[in-house]
Formats: structure tokens, sequence, C-alpha cells
């Protein structure tokens, strides 16, 4: 907290003990050296708290003994990774990953497939019963899984869905295809309308617009609201906890808890599972993070 | 800029049919239109189907007294028909009046509201504070940006967990604690401190999308009005004030709206630090999904009633919060 009061207290005088000396400009958005200092430290802070809990996590991981996060000073002088072969050989990781993959993928392409059309539209046409759409697709988003979730169990164990992928995609596309389609619409946006102009007098129906000039042109869009989709399906846990009864169908959601519940809290294993979904995970995030932002904010701001 | 012009002319093609009769209007609607409704129909089947066919089901589900004994169910190859009857407005007079209403629903509601506003206030606070540190021409600014990030690249299902061992009994927290002569609270058994920890784990998970939204805001900010600004000798708390502020205000108030609804809403955290072993410190999405899932006999009506309880507060939230928006600014339309 001290570091915050000598940040902004510093960030005040070094512009004014510039006005006094006239001889030592500083140029605009460079800070004197105390102000510089004070911002790494609170930055270096703020790095460490964001980075422990999962450095740990790691450390862990590498703790032959399911009590060693009691002790984790035993960890340095016994470090292995037998923790990550035992999960890869003796666990239903690989099942787990198959479920997750299928789950993701499954919602990302139906997701993206189904509400492309809807966000170009949204985006180009004003049509009557537009605002009530977009206050629908508004109003999904918020949807609290408490709402869906007992009529949807309900509806799924008649048809038989229950502990199925379909099933469970098919609840996940409830959220990801009006929040595609509010990410979409976001994107399409940014594309300018002459385009569209242009297709129009060279004679393209609206379908061939969208189909030939706007969709290549919303291709970085389109990988944004696929990866969105993906990531929540991936990390979900209320519906996939509650539909997935067999344990060689859960999600890795489902799978990491029950390493508590079932193997007598076998925590170093938990770890171990932990960092390896979390790797690729947080890997492809780094990839499209930038585009991310973008996109979830755009939506929401234009009318 | 040029997108805003675009956008302007892109209004006035939609808005331009002038206001002939009822009749001619819905014919020429439809020719006009017919492509936007095609377009729209695959999100309206699959929000009808999968959204609209549950609400209203979950909706017929709370006027009944629906639970795991007395729906339809299959025993190995017995099928048992459903025998729950329907008891109208009950379950929601229960829920907000009954006895012990207070316990089950109203020292929820408020601990929900506490946690909402406590979460997003320091998620922004954060957020906003990093966001400026980070937009200074700063040495390794795009490493800190990376390592920022990393809360939010993880999936939140394992970073909950690696907070859990941190704070369980002999975890590190409390180590660290003990060695500094610090009380240690029991993190995951005490009330105060399961809710203490909850706000601190979702505060840590939230707060880089708040940053990176808002050091996209800050950077999407005029220079020359901060030159304009210095020019007239604006000091910089005056600087941050009078520009900054206003020029992140369309961002600010998305990101405020999405982190209302995503803390409101916010399941895995509270789920997975205490499962169902913390009455007191479920906030009601997580009550709800207790009732419905985590108790025996599982309480259906009780717990679809929560959910639309839920929905309701949420509607009515967000159309006083983008009322209360349009006020300030007419141009926000959704």
């Amino acid at each position: 907290m001290s570091t915050t009061t000598v940040e902004t207290s510093a960030e005040v005088t070094g512009p004014g003990a510039a006005q006094a000396r006239p001889s030592k400009v500083r140029r605009r958005g460079e800070h004197g050296p105390v102000a510089s200092l004070a911002s790494h430290g609170v930055l270096i802070v703020a790095s460490l708290v964001a980075l422990f809990p999962i450095a740990w996590l790691i450390f862990l991981s590498l703790g032959p003994d399911k009590d060693d996060y009691l002790h984790p000073g035993r960890i340095w002088h016994t470090m292995t990774f037998d923790n990550y072969s035992f999960v890869l050989q003796h666990t239903n990781f690989f099942d787990w990953l198959k479920s997750s993959l299928i789950v993701s993928l499954g919602t990302t392409v139906i997701g993206v497939l189904v509400a492309a059309t809807t966000g170009y539209a949204v985006s180009r046409m004003r049509f009557p019963g537009y605002r009530k759409l977009m206050w629908v697709l508004l109003v999904t988003q918020m949807f609290p899984i408490a709402v869906l979730i007992v009529p949807m169990y309900q509806i799924l164990s008649d048809l038989g869905l229950i502990d199925s992928y379909l099933g469970l995609i098919l609840v996940y596309c409830s959220t990801a295809v009006p929040y595609s389609a509010w990410l979409l619409k976001g994107y399409f946006d940014t594309i300018p309308f002459e385009i569209d102009e242009a297709g129009r007098v060279d004679g393209l129906s609206p379908f061939g617009t969208f189909a030939r000039l706007i969709l290549p042109l919303a291709r970085p869009g389109l990988a944004v609201a696929a990866f969105y989709n993906f990531i929540t399906a991936f990390g979900e846990v209320a519906f996939a906890s509650t539909f997935m009864l067999d344990d060689s169908k859960y999600t890795f959601a489902v799978g990491l808890q029950s390493f508590v519940s079932e193997h007598d809290a076998q925590r170093n294993l938990m770890a171990a599972t932990a960092v390896l979904v979390a790797i690729p995970v947080s890997a492809f995030f780094y990839l499209v993070q930038k585009n991310l932002v973008t996109g979830l904010t755009a939506g929401g701001t234009k009318g | 800029m040029t997108v805003a012009i675009d956008r302007a002319t892109g209004k006035r093609r939609g808005d331009r049919a002038p206001r002939p009769g009822l009749g001619r209007r819905l014919r020429s609607g439809y020719q006009k239109h017919w492509y936007a409704y095609a377009m729209i129909a695959p999100v309206a089947v699959v929000l009808g189907v999968l959204v609209l066919y549950p609400l209203v089901y979950g909706l017929y589900l709370t006027l009944t007294d629906a639970n795991s004994l007395n729906t339809a169910r299959t025993i190995g190859v017995n099928h048992i028909d459903a025998t729950y009857k329907f008891i109208g407005l009950d379950n929601y007079k229960d829920i907000l009046f009954g006895p012990t209403a207070y316990d089950r629903f109203w020292s929820h509601f408020i601990w929900t509201i506490v946690w909402t506003a406590l979460c997003v206030a320091l998620h922004y606070t954060i957020g906003l504070g990093l966001a400026l540190l980070l937009n200074q021409k700063l040495r390794g600014r795009t490493f800190y940006r990376l390592v920022l990030i990393l809360p939010w690249a993880v999936p939140t299902f394992v970073t909950v967990f690696g907070w859990r061992f941190m704070l369980a009994d002999g975890g590190i927290i409390n180590s660290a604690l003990h060695a500094l002569h610090l009380p240690a609270p029991s993190w995951l058994e005490d009330t105060f401190w399961q809710r203490f920890a909850a706000i601190m784990v979702n505060t840590w998970c939230g707060v880089p999308f708040m940053m990176v939204s808002l050091l996209g805001g800050l950077q999407s900010i005029d220079t020359s009005l901060y030159e304009a600004a210095e020019m007239d000798g604006a000091s910089p708390w005056q600087r941050f004030r009078y520009v900054t502020l206003p020029g992140l205000r369309s961002v600010s108030s998305t990101v405020v709206l999405l982190g209302i609804i995503w803390t409101f809403n916010q399941f895995a955290v509270i789920f997975l630090l205490f499962g169902n072993t913390a009455p007191d410190a479920q906030i009601l999405v997580t009550w709800a999904y207790y009732l419905g899932f985590g108790q025996q006999p599982r309480d259906f009506a009780q717990s679809a009633a929560y959910g639309i309880l839920l929905l309701a507060i949420l509607i009515v939230f967000t159309s006083f919060y983008r009322r209360w928006l349009n006020r300030n600014e007419q141009q926000l339309a959704i």
C-alpha cells in the first residue's frame, strides 16, 4: 500500500520539478527516476502476486508425496517428475483430454457456424425487431447457470442425453451461440461499409456479399469468437460436473475435482494434471490474447 | 473517425423508409428485410430450442413441487412416471417470505450483493491502476503485461486449486503468516475468512481482464487532448480527472457491466474453493446449484425458482444501468 502512495506523489512532483528547471525538460510520458522506480516497484509486486499461485502449483507438482503441500521444504530434496509419468500412464488423463477436446471443439464449431450470419445481419441491416434481437442476445449472455441447469437436466435425461458429449455440447451452445453473434457483430462493425456497397454494385446478393467478401475479411474475428468459445467450454465447471457421470467421459474441469474426492486427496497428482492442462491452454491464450480483448469490448460499446 | 461516418451512412440507409400505411409497411418490410430474417434464422432457431424452451420448462417447474423423488426417472428397466403436482407461486412465496427465508435466501442475497460490489470495485481500481502504470513509457512494459495476464490465461479451475493448496490449514499462506507472528485464520472453515478468501481469489482471477481492456481504452485516447490539457496548465490529477476518465467512459461502462454480470454469476471460484462445505459463503448461484444438485433429495423446483429470481435481478439491474448510461450519453444504444 505504501508503495502506491509513493508512486502517485512522485508523479505529482515529477512534472512540477521539470517546470521549475526548464533546462532539463522532459518529454511527455517520461517521468523522473523516482517515479519510474516506483512504477517498476508496483509492477514487480503485482507480477509476483500474479505469478506466485501458479508457480507454487508447478512447484508442488514436483513433490512425490500427497502431503508435500504442507511441507514445501521437503520438495527441494526429493524433486521428481514421477507425478507426471504416473498421471500420463495410470489415470484417465487421455480420456479426459479426449472429452474436453470433443466438447470444446464441438461447441466452437457449432457456435461460430450458427452465429456468423446473424452477426453480419445485426451489424449491417436494420430490420424490424432488430433491437429486440440485440436485447435477447445480451440477456442470454447473462443467464446464470442456475436458470437453465435444472430444466436442461430434466430435458436431457428425458432424451437420454445425460452423460453424452452431444448433450453437453448442446448445453454449451445455449451460451456460445448468442455470445459469438455478439462478438462477431463487433468485428463486422469494423469492416468498412464500402466493401458491401462495392459488392452490391457488382451484382452480388446480400448472401453473396457476406460469403465472398465479408467472411474472408472477418477471419480474425471468427478466430477470436472460436477461441473464446473454446476457452469457455474448456473451463466450464457447473454443467460438466452435473451432466457427466462416467469418469472416462469427464472433462478436465471435472476430472481434476475427482482427485480430491475419490483417490483420497492425491494432491500431488492433481497438481501435476493441473500443470499439464494449463500449459497448452495458456500458450494458446497468449497467441490470441490481443485480438480477444478488442473483440470483447468492441461488441459492447457500439450500438 | 471513418468508422463513425460509415456507421452513420449505414444507419441512414436502414432507416430511410418513410412511414406509409401499416399494410404496405409490412409487405415492403418483408420484401426488403427477408434476407435479414433468413440470416438471423439459425440463431433464432437455436435460441428457441436451447434457451427459450428450457426457460419456459424451467418456469413451469418452479410452479410445481418437483424434486428428485417425484420426477420421471428410469431405474434399471423400470420407468417411474412423474408424480409432482402444480402448486402455483408457493415456491417463490416460500423462498422470499417463508419461515427461515432469511437464512435461506436473504442472507445469501446480501452476501451476493456485497460480493459483486466489492469484487467489481477491486477489479476496476486495481485494473485501472495497473493499466495506468503500463501505459507509460517504461522499460520491460511488454514483459510486465504478459506476466500480469497470467491469471486470466490459465483456466480458472486450475488456478483455484493452486489457491486451495495455498490457503489450506498448513499451507504456505498460513506458514508465512505464522512466521511473521501474525494470527493464521482458517481460510477454508471460518465464515468471515471464507468470504475474504473467495473475494481475494476472485479478485486475483478478474483483474487481468479489466487491466487489458482499460489499457486498450487508455491507448485509444487522443494524445493531443493531453497536450492541450498540459498547455492549459492542468495538473496530473486534473489530466486524469478531466481527460483520462471521460476518455475511458465507453470502455468502462462496458467492462463494468460485464464484470458485474460475470461476478454475480461466478460459479467456478466458490464451487471449487469450498465445494458444498461452506453454506454461509455460497452466493445465490452456487446456493441454487446446491439446492438442485448438491443435496438429497434434489429440490429441482426451488433451485429453478432461484434461477428465475436471479435472472430477474440481473435483467432489472441491467435495464436500470443502461437507462442510467443513456441519460448521460445518447449514442449508447445497447
